[in-house]
């Protein structure tokens, strides 16, 4: 501060404001620093309103990436920036929204940097049960627009299901209920997916159970329920509250398996039990709704089956009866036979017969062939006459033998008189040469050495005259008498 | 006419029940041919033996189910409520 502050001593202009500010005697107020001024008021505010419940209606709800919650609560008249750090939130027993009336317990707090004031939340809860039935109320209405609620969503439950799933605690009366209904109508094999049934986290652990359920594969190793139970007994709102979030109503709208609702007591009705394919008034009646009296099926088996017994023997007595009845309007059975035997009858008969006669006829004709002696003989007859008639007469043979042997006998006669020596007898001489050859002429004997003269008794060897008898013939031809004598005898 | 025949221990409980009342009405209405009817009796007894053995087969059987850290159903375990 300057201790002598230039033209102070020329004006006093002390109650009018100057250009310039200035320190002035009986002036404590030194001017604030806006950071100053700015941590004062937050200590002042955090000092004064360190803990702050608020009612109003949520407004601008926005939650951040980091998890915080950012909104506005505020009034007809007025609005007060809220905002809820991530841990409260998750301590959150509902799903904050827009209009909700709410009421909100935490400090104020200020924001130096941006001149803003607000409430850090550290719980909130729903302002009263009308503001929860009209947050149900608006969840509702935006659901039952999405057709989660629809008719035409609901199934039917099965039957007689093999196994059934159960969300709901473990302990307490709800199970035990459901169990005991179950064993007295039909014992069952159930599945209990243990949840907590109340309070913050209730939905989540619900909403799971019912899409873990739904998860199991068919035919794997955990047997897959054909029907589920969601159950909680009766409470006030605000202990049901779980079974009215979203999650929960969307978990159950989305089951692939049929559910079961039974939450609460039968006033009660939950966003559960509206997205339910069927609302049971209390657990002990969802057990009754989720399986048959066992006793009654077994009677209506049985019946059932009395009942095929005596329709199937009411259809065999009729036929019979029918039967009973053709059977006496059929022919018996000879006389339908009889015309076909006799007609069997007869043709045996004839095929007997026929074979009688033709065995006989075959007979006669064989008998007619036998052969007999008298035809052999009278053949054999006829055949010798033939042979007689034909016989070669001596006479055929003898003539012409005869004739023949006469002109062989005169043949004879003229040879023997032709013979060449037969002349020799009358004086006749056949001259031959040495060897024997006949000479016929002169000159063929003038030329031979040796002359044979053939006379009747006998031969004459002669020389021509003039030659010497052949030396090789000399000593046999020599003598022509005696020697020819001899030879000729000889 | 039962023209379609699945296989009776494939069926569900309450479709055999169903396929045995069908039986029975067709066989009560008397208008089925003698022999068909008798196929229908054997057919209807096969369906009542099928739904009487899964009422003989009824027994307790109470388990909770065991999750994982993912929240998955891995197994069960006995559950006493009591």
């Amino acid at each position: 501060m300057p201790a002598n502050p230039p033209f102070d001593d020329t004006e006093d202009n002390s109650n009018a404001p100057g250009l310039v500010a200035s320190a002035r005697a009986g002036d404590n107020a030194e001017p604030f620093s806006v950071s100053e001024i700015s941590a004062q008021l937050k200590r002042t505010v955090e000092d004064r309103f360190g803990f702050v419940r608020i009612r109003g209606e949520l407004s601008g709800v926005k939650r951040a990436a980091s998890g915080h919650l950012y909104a506005s609560l505020k009034d007809d008249k007025a609005r007060i920036d809220a905002v809820m750090w991530r841990g409260s939130v998750d301590r959150l027993a509902f799903q904050p929204e827009d209009g909700l009336e709410v009421v909100a317990s935490g400090k104020l707090t200020t924001y130096p940097g941006r001149s803003n004031y607000q409430i850090v939340i550290e719980r909130m809860e729903v302002a009263g049960e009308g503001a929860l039935l009209a947050l149900l109320e608006k969840t509702k209405q935006r659901l039952g627009a999405e057709g989660l609620f629809d008719a035409e969503r609901k199934r039917r439950l099965p039957l007689l299901p093999r196994t059934i799933g159960v969300v709901t605690s473990p302990t307490g009366s709800v199970i035990r209920d459901i169990l005991h209904r179950l064993a007295d109508r039909f014992p069952s094999h159930v599945m209990v997916w243990p949840v907590i049934v109340q309070g913050k986290g209730s939905a989540e652990q619900v909403a799971a159970a019912v899409r873990g359920f739904g998860a199991i594969e068919p035919g794997g190793a955990l047997a897959r329920p054909d029907v589920l139970i969601v159950a909680r007994g009766g409470g006030s709102i605000e202990d049901l509250w779980g079974f009215n979030e979203e999650v929960v109503a969307r978990a159950i709208a989305e089951s692939p398996i049929p559910v079961i609702s039974a939450v609460g007591h039968e006033t009660d009705t939950t966003l559960a039990d509206f997205a339910a394919d069927t609302r049971a008034p209390t657990p002990t009646a969802a057990a009754e709704m989720a399986v048959p009296v066992r006793a009654d099926l077994a009677g209506w088996i049985s019946e059932l089956g009395q009942r095929q017994r005596a329709a199937t023997g009411r259809t065999i007595d009729l036929g019979k009866e029918r039967l009973a009845a053709r059977a006496e309007r059929l022919p018996d059975s000879e006389s339908l036979l009889q015309p076909y035997a006799q007609r069997l009858d007869e043709l045996a008969e004839r095929l007997r017969r026929g074979l009688v006669d033709r065995a006989r006829t075959g007979r006669e004709r064989l008998a007619g062939l036998r052969l007999s002696p008298a035809v052999l003989e009278g053949h054999l007859r006829q055949a010798r006459h033939a042979l007689a008639a034909q016989r070669l007469a001596p006479q055929l043979v003898l003539g012409p033998l005869a004739r023949r042997r006469e002109s062989l006998a005169a043949l004879a006669r003229l040879a023997e008189q032709l013979h060449p020596d037969k002349p020799l007898a009358r004086g006749y001489v056949r001259v031959m040469a040495g060897d024997g050859a006949t000479l016929t002429s002169a000159a063929g004997a003038r030329k031979a050495d040796l002359l044979r003269l053939k006379f009747a008794d006998g031969i004459v060897d002669a020389v021509p005259q003039g030659r010497s008898p052949p030396a090789a013939h000399r000593p046999k031809r020599a003598k022509p008498s005696a020697a020819g004598q001899e030879d000729l005898f000889g | 006419m039962a023209d379609e025949k699945p296989d009776i221990a494939e069926m569900s409980f309450e479709d055999a029940l169903r396929a045995l009342e069908d039986v029975m009405r067709k066989l009560e209405g008397g208008e089925v041919p003698l022999d068909q009817s008798i196929d229908l009796y054997e057919r209807g007894e096969a369906l009542r033996a099928h739904c009487q053995k899964r009422l003989d087969a009824a027994q307790v059987r109470i388990e909770k189910i065991v999750t994982d850290s993912e929240g998955r159903a891995t197994g069960t375990v006995p559950l006493d409520p009591e």
